[in-house]
């Protein structure tokens, strides 16, 4: 029975970080970046809704809607300012430096107006947990929802993508920039969009972070933005079912590592079996394999 | 391109040079950032002001620890220059950020001998406060840490300290767990990356062997996984732990309270200092606390007449509850004004004389302060207190 | 034009190793002088200790051209063995200069040969894989190290990885490496001349690596993987060689870092991801693949955080607009072009702009 109980957290934990990968895939998959800062743009958004319901006293939905608002604007704000016009630097490691820079000047502007104190954040959800086997057994609402929106991104984005013309151009940007320029693409308009997307998908799992693990501090994106970036990685960077197979599979990994080996190196684990995988399939479980050509 | 930057690098090299004389010739002050020195006015020159130099982590995860000493030492040195100074004198404090870096802490440690700093309080935290404690013994600076609770922490003999060692809280426990047979088996959460706790950790299993009651789990957790606690939980379940030890942080113990609650399993918890500021945790439903014990020498929302009119001021001034290293802090800054006022040091006197007067100043003196009645401190650098065993009723401490 | 270009490296190695003595002497003029504050004074060693990482750093990054997120790691490596050597033969009577002699030979050699044994598995793979493999390899390090737990009794050397108590010493027995907190009461023998004459060495070995045949074998790998391996450059061989030597040096900022304060323990703060990015932000600033922008770039951002304490709870936060600017005006075309606009302006004369820049 713990067997179960502790698949089934690890289920709960690997959703959340299923969910934050999600975005990091997205932007990676078409602006070929690693927005370090994504982690924290989810820390300005579990910040938002934290003011709009808590302080506010506002209800929930209003308090996610300002959240996806606000990170959305961020994020293509961020996109503007600070990598944007290192799209073209002659190295890709530019843009990657500045998004660290981001990161660092968000979470002390966050340190600057909500102080260090640890906040206790109100589950935006109001379902009840489910339990199984005279209470044996507890699947807490969190976890479902957050199952339940992963799926629904997952085939949003896959229809948004497949079957919209801004999916198309986004798909044809990933592909080839200059060739998308040429078949009359705006590459600048498309590469913003993104970052929209991702920073929107960026506020829900900030929320959905910090309702289902309730502390928030400037630095609550951090670590799970690291976590769900290496989980993004072994699903395959790039590919968005391979984000969500990657993060429950790390939750699950983390949680086993836990529970059977020892509670000290449950990241230790974690990384180890990372690499294993790398090395046996180098570009991640549902990851291309890309040809090289002289 | 390539000569472009070879200017670029020039020039910015011989910035650099001319940024480092410049550091040193304004060595006196010019770095300080002297905000914090509120309360002297302008009156003061270099001579009759002791200057305190604080030193703890103001950004970085552990920035709450840092911004609570310095906002309480603040309080303190303000109420204490209202009242006319220590020895006719009056206190000024710089704090200097340490990013909970023993590197950056010895780089805040020179900014404040270059400010004049005279007595070092701090590091707040155990291990930046261990690589400063060898600089202050290098110069022989008096040091008092309010939250270094680590046994390094007081290792010279110009180091003191406000808070509890690690093994006493630890020992202190164990024996308290025992005497009052609050449980027979008893789990551990702990969490191994902080030198804090797992110190009260080994201690609390040193002292668990002499008494009655068996540690049937022990598990740990780390800095980079501190969300999620339904393993630990779980095993503790399993085990048939009827009491918890949580000798960590109020923050994961929040997460830990929550996901006890959630999954049906309601021990005894059982908390150390570091457990203190759980009820402060903005937005925190008190009711999971509800029962919570802990050993801890400062309660928040005590009501004696010092605590509240300290809380209230800190409330006022910063908008927040202060917590236990706030609480140190305010004691730390009153115990250095008396041992300054015992030993009849003046602000004139060296670093080195002025430690040793307030070396034999410490030691003979005896302080009411937020954290315990009538403590006393011997030449080892430890205080002597006795830790207070509260409980959590109706959302506030109740003493046992 | 062959010898044109020999002359031309040998000047620049001149004018990199140049720059380091002078800052060295005019520190040393100024320290004797006492024109420096105790700050600055506390900063030498750390300037000496990132230089290096940076220079080492740019090695992986700049002339081998794979992206390292793990450099911290073997920095880890290093201050660990060595400080551990340190305060085992503390008490032996060694002389100090021997024992730190030593103990930067052991720090670099075991963080060199982590470095071969990472490098083996990690260098298989490419870009950004590479870079969480990396990553994942500098925290497995630190998250072991810091469950570590070392002691000495007259039994000889017992170790745990759960805690201090299962180490079962004896009474004389002896904790020398604590878990979380690490090593504490490691010799202070760092100061400011062995770090630089530390940092002088690995400019030697990295510049004369750079510019030697098995170098431009590196670089060659870099440009182009396929075509190198074509005209019979065993990939392999130099993709290790560099990381090894890369890491080795890592190793030695390690030594530098662990005998410069008395305690030591593995943060991620000191030797986790943080750090390696840290150190690959000072090798991006300083133009990848530039050595001496390397080390500028270290001197310029550790400096920086302290030059600003004036400024209390902004500091971090004025940092990070700093360095995003600091980034835009080194890397964003259309400032390289508005630079170069200047340039021209102020020599009065066009140039080739075009030029291999290593």
């Amino acid at each position: 029975m713990s067997f179960l109980q502790y698949l089934i957290s690890g289920i709960s934990l690997g959703s959340v970080y299923a969910l934050i990968a999600l975005g990091y895939t997205m932007v990676y998959g078409i602006a070929k970046m690693l927005n370090f800062a994504h982690g924290d743009v989810i820390m300005v958004g579990a910040f938002t809704t934290y003011t709009v319901c808590s302080t506010m006293g506002l209800p929930p939905l209003l308090g996610v809607l300002a959240a996806v608002v606000l990170c959305t604007l961020l994020g293509m704000l961020i996109e503007k300012v600070a990598y944007k016009p290192l799209r073209k630097a002659s190295s890709p490691l530019a843009v990657l430096i500045t998004a660290i820079g981001v990161s660092y000047l968000l979470q002390n502007v966050a340190l600057l107006i909500f102080g260090g104190n640890a906040k206790s954040f109100t589950s935006v959800l109001s379902v009840g947990s489910l339990k199984l086997f005279d209470g044996q057994l507890l699947i807490t609402g969190e976890t479902i929802v957050t199952i339940l929106v992963c799926l629904v991104i997952i085939v949003v984005l896959m229809l948004f993508i497949n079957k919209t013309k801004a999916g198309q151009a986004m798909l044809a940007v990933s592909e080839d920039k200059g060739a998308a320029q040429l078949m009359g693409i705006n590459v600048n308009a498309t590469i913003a969009l993104t970052f929209a997307i991702g920073s929107a998908l960026a506020a829900v799992a900030g929320v959905l972070l910090c309702s289902a693990y309730p502390t928030l501090t400037p630095y609550t994106g951090s670590m799970p933005g690291i976590k769900a970036f290496v989980a993004a990685v072994f699903g395959g960077i790039g590919s968005i079912p391979g984000a969500f197979i990657g993060g429950i599979l790390l939750g699950i990994i983390e949680i086993f590592g836990k529970a059977y080996i020892s509670s000290q190196m449950a990241d230790t684990i974690v990384f180890a079996v990372l690499i294993i995988v790398l090395l046996f399939k180098p570009t991640g479980l549902l990851g291309k394999n890309i040809q090289e050509k002289v | 391109m390539k000569k472009m930057k070879k200017l670029l690098s020039v020039v910015v090299a011989s910035a650099m040079v001319l940024a480092m004389a410049g550091c040193g010739n304004n060595g006196d002050g010019g770095s300080a950032g002297n905000s914090s020195a509120a309360g002297t006015g302008g009156s003061s020159a270099s001579g009759d002001v002791f200057k305190i130099g604080g030193i703890g982590p103001l950004t970085g995860e552990a920035a709450i620890y840092g911004v609570n000493v310095r906002n309480a030492a603040q309080i303190a040195v303000d109420e204490i220059n209202a009242a006319g100074g220590a020895n006719g004198y009056m206190l000024e404090l710089n704090f200097q950020d340490d990013e909970h870096d023993a590197e950056k802490a010895v780089n805040a440690y020179n900014s404040l001998k270059d400010w004049g700093a005279q007595v070092i309080l701090g590091a707040v935290t155990s291990t930046p406060c261990i690589a400063v404690t060898e600089e202050t013994m290098k110069d022989n600076m008096f040091q008092l840490t309010p939250s270094g609770s680590a046994v390094d922490c007081a290792k010279y003999d110009n180091n003191f300290r406000v808070c509890f060692s690690d093994p006493d809280q630890g020992a202190a426990s164990a024996q308290y767990i025992g005497e009052h047979a609050l449980a027979q088996k008893v789990a551990v959460i702990y969490d191994s990356s902080t030198v804090y706790s797992s110190g009260i950790y080994e201690s609390f299993v040193k002292g668990a062997e002499s008494q009655s009651f068996e540690i049937v789990c022990a598990e740990a957790f780390t800095a980079d996984s501190k969300t999620d606690f339904s393993v630990q939980l779980q095993k503790a379940k399993d085990a048939g732990a009827e009491l918890v030890f949580l000798p960590i942080y109020y923050q994961e113990a929040s997460l830990i309270l929550q996901q006890a609650a959630a999954a049906d399993y309601a021990p005894l918890f059982f908390g150390v200092d570091g457990m203190d500021g759980i009820l402060g945790v903005a937005n925190f439903d008190t009711s999971l606390a509800e029962g919570v014990m802990l050993l801890t020498p400062f309660a928040a929302d005590a009501q004696d007449e010092m605590t509240q009119k300290f809380v209230s001021t800190y409330v006022e001034k910063f908008g927040d509850t202060p917590n236990q290293f706030a609480a140190d802090a305010y004691d730390g800054v009153y115990a250095i004004k008396a041992a300054i006022e015992q030993s009849g040091a003046t602000p004139g006197m060296s670093v080195s004389d002025l430690c040793e007067a307030m070396k034999t100043g410490i030691t003979s003196i005896t302080l009411d302060g937020l954290t315990g009645a009538g403590i006393t401190w011997d030449a080892s650098g430890n205080p002597g207190k006795a830790p207070k065993a509260v409980k959590i009723e109706g959302g506030v401490y109740v003493a046992m | 034009m062959k010898k044109k270009t020999m002359s031309k490296n040998f000047r620049s190695k001149l004018i990199t190793f140049g720059i380091v003595i002078a800052a060295y002497l005019i520190m040393q003029i100024l320290i004797g002088t006492g024109n420096v504050s105790s700050l600055l004074k506390g900063l030498l060693v750390p300037l000496c200790i990132y230089a290096i990482l940076a220079v080492s750093l740019n090695l992986t990054v700049g002339i081998l051209g794979e992206l390292s997120l793990g450099h911290a790691g073997f920095m880890c490596v290093g201050a660990f063995t060595s400080a551990f050597f340190s305060c085992c033969v503390k008490e032996s009577g060694m002389p100090p200069a021997l024992r730190f002699f030593l103990a930067i030979l052991i720090g670099a050699l075991s963080a060199g040969v982590f470095g071969i044994l990472i490098g083996i598995p990690v260098l298989r793979l490419k870009g950004d894989y590479l870079a969480i493999v990396t990553l994942a390899f500098g925290e497995i390090i630190k998250n072991l190290v810091n469950i570590l737990y070392v002691g000495r009794d007259e039994n000889g050397f017992h170790v745990s990885f759960t805690n201090s108590l299962s180490l079962n010493l004896s009474d004389q027995g002896q904790v020398i490496i604590n878990g979380a907190q690490g090593i504490t009461g490691t010799p202070s023998d760092s100061n400011f001349t062995v770090g630089v004459l530390l940092l002088l060495v690995t400019l030697f070995i990295v510049l004369n690596l750079i510019h030697s045949r098995d170098g431009r074998a590196i670089m060659s790998i870099r440009d182009n993987t396929i075509a190198a391996e074509s005209v019979g450059i065993n990939v392999t061989k130099y993709k290790i060689l560099a990381f090894a030597v890369s890491a080795a040096l890592a190793g030695v900022a390690g030594v530098l870092y662990a005998h410069n304060l008395s305690v030591l323990s593995a943060t991620s703060k000191n030797f986790g991801y943080n750090m390696s990015i840290m150190i690959l932000v000072f090798v991006v600033l300083g133009g990848i693949g530039s050595t001496r922008g390397a080390l500028v770039a270290s001197v310029l951002l550790t400096l920086l955080p302290e030059l600003l304490r004036g400024l209390n709870d902004y500091r971090m936060l004025i940092y990070a607009v700093v360095l995003i600017l600091m980034m835009l005006f080194n890397w964003a075309p259309r400032c390289i072009e508005w630079r170069e606009k200047i340039m021209h302006r102020i020599k009065g004369r066009g140039k080739e702009t075009k030029e291999a820049d290593v």
